[in-house]
């Protein structure tokens, strides 16, 4: 089993299926009818990206593990999700600051998966980058639309910021595995994603109105292993709920 | 798109095929079918089973499944007993595949046809020069944009400021 690539396609799969099944939770909550249905949709099409993921990552392993297994039946410590990914869905500003940080990276990541040396990479990644470029435009835009909106928008707005920041210290960070995949041409090191990332937010957050926080915050250790399967307790919850049918009824089909 | 080397040993030709194809409708906006949708690249054979490929639109499109059980129902109806579906990622789904029938079809529906070419992956900030999306029920140009995501992911929603109607588009992917 190639295991490096099967590690690294959990890792592309979590962390769309983990923030699906938060954002799903809006449904019916929205702020706004238009709200509601969006991140319906976005919610849809990164279950439907996690779901190509781990599909592929059950045939490299080859142990006879299809998507449902993979989602349903992993217990926390096997998840190899991001961090940034299991902060709670808090009010919308919180929300919306998680989805334009996750899409920005979401965006860079997937830009160059689609020139990976592994076709059936590629052929996600290309599929995948398609949705998330719609997803990025939205959620900068709601960012700034909030940011430089009332002074209690904007207040809220730079709180939600400022706490998710030490978070996406992780979406940079690299190890062996990433190193392995990067030098056979199939992956990247995530660090290489930081720059065009930040440029981006920078952009955004001026337009917002909304100060950056230091960088040194976001480089704490506390703030990371995610895509080492060490997680925090939100995931646990979250995964009771997504995977209690399952559970409950072994096989239970729709 | 038929694969014309098959299609002379073939039982029925490929072309053929896909006409029959061209009446089965989406689920989701059934005045369009799946050929002028461009879901469907390729009929050809293997023997006696027809192989029919398709490509999803969004990933996460839960239509998916109902587009190909239309399509063996569609077959089974025309007698051709033994169907495999081959699902193709790469290249990937987009609207500049849709048909002028399928675009006539979605405007007489009610839905704005998309108004350029595929969606720009290299654009990632908001749009300042998105294109005018005419009224599909009165032809006003006057028309903006209320949601980047409608009724459902491949749909953007517009109001227009001429005859008051919302309405969805289809957007550019």
């Amino acid at each position: 089993m190639d295991k490096a690539l099967f590690e690294s396609l959990l890792r592309w799969g979590d962390s769309p299926l983990v923030l699906s099944q938060q954002l799903s939770a809006w449904c019916g909550h929205g702020p706004a009818l238009e709200e509601d249905l969006a991140l319906a949709n976005v919610a849809l099409d990164l279950l439907g990206q996690a779901r190509l993921w781990l599909t592929l990552a059950g045939e490299v392993e080859g142990a006879g593990r299809d998507e449902d297994r993979l989602a349903y039946l992993r217990d926390a410590p096997q998840f190899r999700n991001l961090l940034l990914v299991e902060r709670p869905n808090g009010h919308y500003g919180d929300t919306m600051a998680r989805q334009m940080f996750f899409d920005l990276w979401h965006y860079f990541l997937l830009e160059r998966l689609a020139g990976s040396a592994d076709p059936r990479v590629a052929a996600i990644a290309a599929k995948s980058v398609k949705e998330v470029t719609y997803h990025v435009r939205r959620s900068s835009d709601m960012v700034i639309r909030l940011g430089d909106g009332t002074e209690h928008s904007h207040a809220l707005m730079q709180a939600s910021i400022d706490a998710l920041w030490p978070y996406t210290g992780e979406l940079f960070v690299g190890d062996e595995l990433d190193g392995e995949l990067d030098a056979r041409g199939v992956g990247c090191r995530p660090e290489s994603l930081r720059e065009p990332w930040l440029s981006h937010v920078r952009d955004v957050c001026a337009q917002a109105t909304l100060t950056l926080p230091d960088e040194a915050a976001a480089c704490r250790p506390a703030h990371r292993g995610g895509r080492q399967g060490r997680h925090t307790e939100t995931l646990g919850y979250l995964l009771a709920e997504m995977q209690h049918l399952q559970r409950a009824y072994p096989g239970a089909a729709w | 798109m038929v694969n014309a080397s098959a299609a002379s040993a073939a039982p029925v030709a490929a072309a053929r095929v896909m006409e029959w194809l061209s009446a089965v409708p989406d689920p989701e906006i059934p005045v369009l079918s799946i050929v002028d949708l461009g879901v469907v690249r390729q009929v050809g054979w293997e023997g006696d089973c027809c192989v029919v490929t398709v490509t999803p639109t969004y990933s996460g499109c839960p239509a998916m499944r109902e587009i190909s059980q239309g399509i063996e129902r569609e077959l089974d109806r025309r007698g051709i007993a033994r169907v495999r579906i081959d699902t193709r990622l790469a290249p990937a789904w987009t609207t500049d595949w849709l048909t002028e029938r399928g675009r006539q079809a979605l405007r007489g529906y009610g839905i704005a046809p998309p108004a350029e070419r595929a969606v720009d992956v290299s654009g990632i900030l908001p749009r300042r020069d998105a294109p005018v999306v005419p009224c599909p029920h009165c032809g006003s140009a006057r028309t903006r944009l209320v949601s980047d995501f409608g009724s459902t992911a491949c749909k953007a929603l517009y109001r227009c400021a001429a005859c008051q109607e919302p309405f969805d588009y289809f957007k550019p992917h």
